[in-house]
């Protein structure tokens, strides 16, 4: 272990705002990363779920047009 | 010779084939980067000149050589979709360039928080760091073109040859430090002779790299995945998945 105590880890020799900025703004941005990446699929199959319904759609309508004649 | 590539080239046998990845991709970054940041952070020793600020270096040195290993994979990529019209070459530059950029923000965030306590400034326009800089430009403007396009095969050819174009930033960057006058320091892991760091650091430095770098797989299989489901959506198989997960999760 590099340090006596838990205060003395939290200040870093004095260096905390830099540390804990970097390590903080990393983590940030790598959960927004992870999150985004994560829910892209489910995004995007939701896209193609609402044009396969749409098309179903238009087929009933078509086939109903047709009978209708 | 090259015919157990083949395969792979099947978009829907490289998506499944990465979903199978992932979890292990997970598992592995996750177990690196808890030791090797536990270990960084709480273990390593303070440097005699720059004290704790050293713990800086953990991220700082693994984002930058990701931020340029990703764009040389995605260059790599690019070259393959423009020679040979592959299209998951197309797909896994999409799924490259936020990752990257994203690694190169980090580079350049942490590099400034270590740059103010040792060098007295947060930015200096010296020839590391603006070319570092212009790597994030390059990545941002691999984004841009990329979305610029409603036609995406289009895109992937725009972004392709920015891409390629953008890889005389590479040996720019890696060399600033010799070819110009920098405060920027020399390089410490990435040359040819033995690292110039004892080894209570370099064991967390290289435990840390390979946890970001697994992390870097994980992102990229998920959003290379997205980007194939994207790329094939007129496709019967995706139609079955689509219909197959709508039946699982039970709307």
């Amino acid at each position: 272990m590099a340090f006596d105590s838990l205060r003395e880890f939290f200040n870093m020799g004095g260096y905390a705002f830099y540390v804990w900025l970097s390590y903080g703004f990393s983590a940030l941005v790598l959960i927004i990363l992870a999150i985004n990446s994560n829910g892209m699929e489910k995004q995007i199959f939701q896209q193609i779920k609402q044009r396969l319904k749409r098309e179903e759609k238009l087929k009933q309508a078509a086939l109903r047009r047709k009978e209708g004649k | 010779m090259w015919k157990w590539l083949h395969p792979y080239a099947n978009p829907e046998v490289s998506y499944h084939f990465t979903g199978k990845l992932i979890p292990w991709f997970s598992a592995i970054s996750v177990i690196l980067l808890v030791f090797g940041l536990g270990l960084a952070l709480a273990f390593s020793p303070a440097d005699y000149q720059q004290g704790e600020s050293v713990r800086i270096f953990y991220l700082h040195v693994p984002a930058a050589m990701l931020s340029m290993g990703i764009y040389l994979g995605m260059a790599i990529a690019a070259l393959t979709a423009l020679v040979w019209q592959m299209k998951l070459a197309e797909a896994s530059i999409a799924a490259l360039a936020p990752i990257g950029a994203t690694f190169t923000a980090i580079a350049l965030l942490t590099g400034a928080a270590w740059g103010k306590p040792m060098w007295g400034t947060w930015w200096i326009w010296d020839a590391r760091l603006t070319s570092e800089l212009i790597l994030l430009f390059l990545y941002l403007g691999v984004i841009a073109l990329q979305n610029a396009f409603e036609d995406k095969s289009l895109a992937g050819k725009a972004a392709s040859v920015l891409a390629i174009v953008g890889v005389v930033n590479l040996p720019i960057i890696h060399y600033s430090v010799e070819w110009w006058n920098t405060l920027h320091q020399g390089a410490t892991v990435s040359k040819f002779e033995k690292p110039s760091m004892s080894t209570d650091m370099f064991i967390p430095f290289i435990v840390c790299f390979f946890g970001f770098s697994f992390l870097v797989a994980r992102i990229f299989g998920e959003r290379f995945r997205a980007e194939i489901i994207a790329r094939n959506s007129m496709r019967p198989w995706v139609k079955t998945l689509v219909l197959e997960q709508e039946k699982t999760n039970g709307v």
